[in-house]
């Protein structure tokens, strides 16, 4: 095995054209795994901890641009006021030690369905830049997921940074699992109200091969915000309004039963975290955080 | 592959080091720092705890060449010659250590939170050492001694 440790992001993409046996690697917290279990072993490693581009994150108007390298820690330590959703899913990877190391560039590089940074990613709207030695482009969240730990990511690129709009209301991120810490999400789902566009945005993760949006419960409680005046007046939401966006956002999943939970259970737990976030995001939004958290 | 990085102070330069293998592999079996314990090899135990450049992490995360040119404290670089540091001997003095095997990671995690926070409540050492597993102690010791160790370290201080 080789281990190729590239200064510059040039050269990591020269190496990654060249070398399509080689496993990208950052923080290690799952390409280690699958190593230490000898469960694949690659050509090479192509180590990106030495490329400063990827490091850190800065704010380009209304939207902060996070390197593929930042680690959970940061985004939970300096972003939580811009991207709420984001940072909270983050305060809920793994443990301190791994999200000193975990990235949500790796989280997007392995692509699981369970990964926590997606469902943040799909609600606020956010863009992942990859580039090749044949250059670079965007990739809405929402065309990036493509099958179980399967992207949109070609063989030659590598994932350098992901654009995320800032909040333009209140958010929300809600995981199931069976403690706080150390868990792979049984189901988690982000919630979004954007006050500049009268709409409602979530999306659900582990429940189904993507993560993805439920678009038809979007669609359906902007309808009723919209009907009831709500993002002006702010009549009440009727419980039973609520309730029924739970159900849409159930009926939005294709989970399974699998070791970390049943798929009905998936279900009942998703249609309970989507009416409990919306609740939060509506109280929020109504006593005046039109900002964000 | 020849490996260069700092441990515990000390330039250490290894050679034959396979590529795959963890920065934990590289303490534990080729710079005899055995103190840095090996149980789950994918970051759910936290028994390998150690420093790099600064921060706790998972040394069986750590792939050998990432530490090249880092700098890596391990649990044997807490103390000052025989002098236990002020975490170690709360831990003895609390009853905080059953089997030992979590020690070394339960240590290191504790030590960089009162590095941070000299005074932290209860919740936020839960938080702080929720990335550590104790089969044995049930935890409480466990509190007992990051408390006192917290409370002996402001006694220094003042």
């Amino acid at each position: 095995m080789d281990f190729l440790q590239p200064r510059e992001l040039a050269e990591a993409l020269a190496i990654r054209a060249q070398r399509p046996d080689a496993v990208a690697i950052r923080g290690g917290t799952d390409v280690m795994v699958e190593l230490n279990f000898d469960r694949g072993r690659p050509g090479a490693l192509l180590d990106l901890g030495g490329l400063d581009e990827l490091d850190g994150w800065d704010a380009d108007g209304d939207t902060i641009r996070i390197g593929a390298g930042l680690p959970y820690r940061r985004i939970v330590d300096e972003l939580a006021a811009q991207l709420p959703a984001l940072a909270m899913a983050s305060r809920t990877v793994g443990s301190p030690q791994i999200r000193n190391r975990g990235t949500v560039g790796g989280n997007l590089g392995s692509a699981s369905p369970a990964g926590d940074a997606h469902p943040p990613l799909l609600v606020s709207g956010a863009e992942i830049e990859v580039a090749s030695v044949r250059g670079t482009r965007r990739i809405p969240a929402t065309e990036f997921y493509q099958g179980v730990k399967r992207s949109a990511l070609a063989a030659d690129e590598l994932i350098v940074a992901v654009h995320v709009p800032v909040a333009a209301g209140p958010q929300q991120f809600a995981k199931v699992g069976t403690r706080n810490a150390m868990v792979i999400a049984v189901c988690s789902l982000a919630f979004a109200l954007d006050p500049t566009t009268e709409r409602v945005r979530v999306a659900l993760g582990s429940a189904a091969p993507t993560p993805r949006r439920c678009t038809e419960a979007e669609e359906f409680l902007s309808g009723e915000l919209a009907d009831r005046r709500w993002w002006t007046v702010g009549m009440p939401v009727p419980d039973a309004v609520v309730r029924r966006f739970g159900e849409l956002v159930a009926a939005a999943a294709a989970p399974i039963d699998d070791v970390r939970g049943t798929a009905d259970y998936r279900r009942r737990a998703l249609s309970v975290l989507a009416r409990r976030t919306a609740a939060w995001c509506l109280h929020e939004y109504r006593q005046g955080g039109r900002t964000c958290a | 592959m020849r490996l260069t990085m700092t441990v515990n102070g000390a330039e250490q330069v290894l050679d034959d080091v396979w590529e795959g293998e963890s920065l934990l592999y590289v303490l534990r079996e080729r710079a005899g720092l055995p103190g840095s314990k090996n149980a789950c090899e994918q970051g759910e135990c936290g028994s390998c705890t150690v420093y790099l450049d600064g921060a706790p992490v998972c040394a069986c995360l750590v792939a050998a060449g990432q530490a090249a040119g880092r700098d890596v404290r391990t649990v044997e670089g807490l103390a000052d010659g025989d002098e236990l540091d002020v975490v170690q001997q709360a831990f003895l003095s609390a009853g905080a250590v059953q089997c030992g095997f979590c020690t070394p990671g339960l240590i290191v995690a504790a030590h960089d939170l009162l590095e941070r926070d000299p005074a932290p409540d209860d919740a936020t050492v839960r938080e702080a050492l929720s990335g550590n597993l104790c089969r044995c102690t049930g935890y409480e010791k466990i509190l007992d001694a990051v408390r006192l160790a917290a409370a002996r370290r402001a006694e220094v201080r003042s």
